[in-house]
């Protein structure tokens, strides 16, 4: 199956069932995350916890917040379909719940991103569809 | 000690070029390839008993039934191996391997790399595949967080690695600099290399434009076409060549992740755990490495192999460059043909090109650019997003 994508081009999240708690939280704001009753938070969402492979994980929910463990300046383009966007920046961030996601962060000045900068996690809606972002601790 | 019972004799290696000015199909690269190889070796198509390829566009399933049928072999080791720009080095130790445990004695390892007819009709499919990494498809990890923030391909996947080594370790964007300037003075002696006759500065990588931060252009490698081989076989069969036997003498490989974000540390690179199995296996210490042949897609990748196969400790790289001289007549030479940053990257052959080259060194091969004393070369393979890494010594007879 080849990807979707929004009216504006850019491609969208094809949901596995699996994922579907995070992004429909996420579509109003929520931050959910899977939890090992014996090992802790997980992501991304899966049927099994990652480290001990048994299905007892329950959903919980996060404080979105959390620290940016590297990031770039995405400048080239060589998604098609994310050229009209570019520069964006791309990060990666620990959240305080020990695991780590992936998303662009918005409201900052590009120059101004720092690695361990602090950040919550937010989302932008595109066609009903959870991006994931993150916002300055600092700036909101 | 150190196994010696599997030796690399011939090798085919076709000049890279930015555009193939013919199509060929994949089986017919591969069919010259191979022919090209065994006369080299001086070896007989008969003496074949296993083959190694990276996948056939067009004969996706199958695939390596369809090359034994194309070249008329009877094979008793058929493997194909999906390990990114770390396939060609996951080649080699598997053909090595296979000949130590006894299943064949005499490999062909095959890595076209010419625009294929089959691509056309699949091009619209096929691409996107090769920018999203094969994460496009529904249930892919990838396409639920990362493809739709942008991150696909690998430079803004190496652009993070290199960001968190400056906030680790800080970074000097000259040292960076350095690695490719040196990559590019080795292509100088290299005909072959694609930007032979090309040399550059410092400040000529200094004011490239950054593609994604902190990588600059002139910090990439060069994507064009071309092809490889080589031929691997027992140390018996090995004495009777006309080159230098040049073993496989130990190897390694460790992966811990696909993408960037799910890689445990950013700065400690699989490249460890592989490198000291690959040590251990040769019986060998760092300082008996006469020439390192490391994979280099980025200057970070190579910045990070120097570390992670442990010629210095983490976060000594960029001193461990600024004090060495990495051409051919340096002190510690690296990517003597150029690298993939300066011989080029022609697909799959780009990766096999550090163990051609090492190769070539060994057997005193290498022409202008010959290095004095090589009987010991340290190779590596980067596949994925610093995911897939592999650690291979080569040794002469
Ligand atoms: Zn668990």
């Amino acid at each position: 199956m080849m990807l979707a994508y929004a009216e504006n081009g850019r491609p969208l999240p094809l949901v596995a069932p699996i994922s579907q708690p995070f992004f429909d939280a996420a579509r109003e704001q929520k931050l959910l995350l899977q939890k090992c009753p014996r090992d802790g938070f997980f992501f991304y969402p899966r049927s099994h916890c990652p480290h001990c492979l048994k299905t007892d994980w329950s959903w919980q929910p996060a404080r979105a917040s959390g620290k940016v463990y590297s990031f770039t300046i995405e400048r080239m383009g060589q998604d098609p379909s994310q050229r009209a966007r570019i520069p964006f920046v791309i990060a990666v961030v620990d959240l305080d719940e020990g695991v780590r996601i992936i998303g662009n962060i918005v409201d900052c000045a590009h120059e101004d991103v720092r690695v361990s900068m602090a950040v919550n996690v937010c989302f932008e809606i595109i066609d009903n569809m959870p991006l994931t972002c993150f916002r300055s601790v600092s700036a909101t | 000690m150190g196994k010696k019972t599997a030796a690399i004799v011939g090798f085919s290696e076709w000049k890279p070029q930015k555009k193939w000015p013919t199509s060929m199909f994949s089986l017919e690269a591969m069919a010259q390839l191979a022919a090209e190889t065994l006369a080299d070796a001086k070896f007989e198509k008969h003496e074949i008993d296993g083959i190694v390829i990276g996948g056939v566009p067009e004969s996706p399933v199958f695939a390596p039934s369809a090359v034994a049928e194309y070249l008329n072999l009877q094979t008793s080791f058929n493997e194909i191996v999906d390990l990114g720009g770390a396939s060609p080095a996951g080649m080699i130790w598997r053909a090595a391997a296979a000949i130590e445990v006894g299943v064949c004695e005499s490999v062909l390892v095959l890595c076209p790399g010419v625009p294929s007819p089959s691509y056309r009709d699949a091009k619209s499919k096929l691409l996107p595949t090769m920018i999203y990494m094969g994460g496009d498809a529904w249930g892919s990890p990838q396409s639920q967080w990362e493809i739709p923030v942008g991150l696909v391909a690998a430079v803004p996947s190496y652009a993070m690695a290199a960001q968190r080594y400056r906030a680790i370790y800080g970074y000097d964007e000259e040292i960076l600099a350095k690695i490719s300037v040196q990559h590019r003075d080795n292509a100088q002696a290299n005909p072959n290399a694609i930007f032979y006759g090309k040399p550059i500065t410092v400040d000529d990588v200094m004011i490239s434009r950054y593609v994604a931060d902190p990588i600059k252009l002139l910090e990439i490698v060069m994507p064009c076409d071309g092809g490889g081989a080589m031929l691997i076989t027992s140390a018996e069969r090995a004495t009777r060549t006309p080159h230098r036997p040049t073993f496989v003498s130990g190897y390694g490989e460790f992966m811990t992740h696909k993408s960037i974000t799910n890689m445990p540390d950013f700065l400690h690179s699989p490249l460890a755990a592989a490198s000291e199995r690959a040590f251990r296996m040769a019986g060998m210490r760092r300082e008996e490495i006469d020439l390192a042949c490391l994979y280099d897609s980025f200057t970070i990748t190579v910045l990070l192999a120097i570390e992670g196969a442990g010629f210095c400790k983490p976060g000594q790289g960029q001193a461990f460059v600024r004090e060495h001289d990495l051409r051919y007549h340096g002190d510690w030479p690296l990517n003597t043909h150029g690298g993939q940053l300066s011989f080029g990257q022609p697909r799959l052959a780009g990766g096999l090109s550090h163990f051609i080259e090492a190769t070539r060194q060994i057997q005193g091969r290498a022409d202008a650019r010959q290095i004095a004393h090589c009987d010991r070369a340290f190779c590596s393979g980067s596949g994925g997003m610093l995911s897939e890494q592999i650690a291979v010594i080569l040794e002469g007879a």
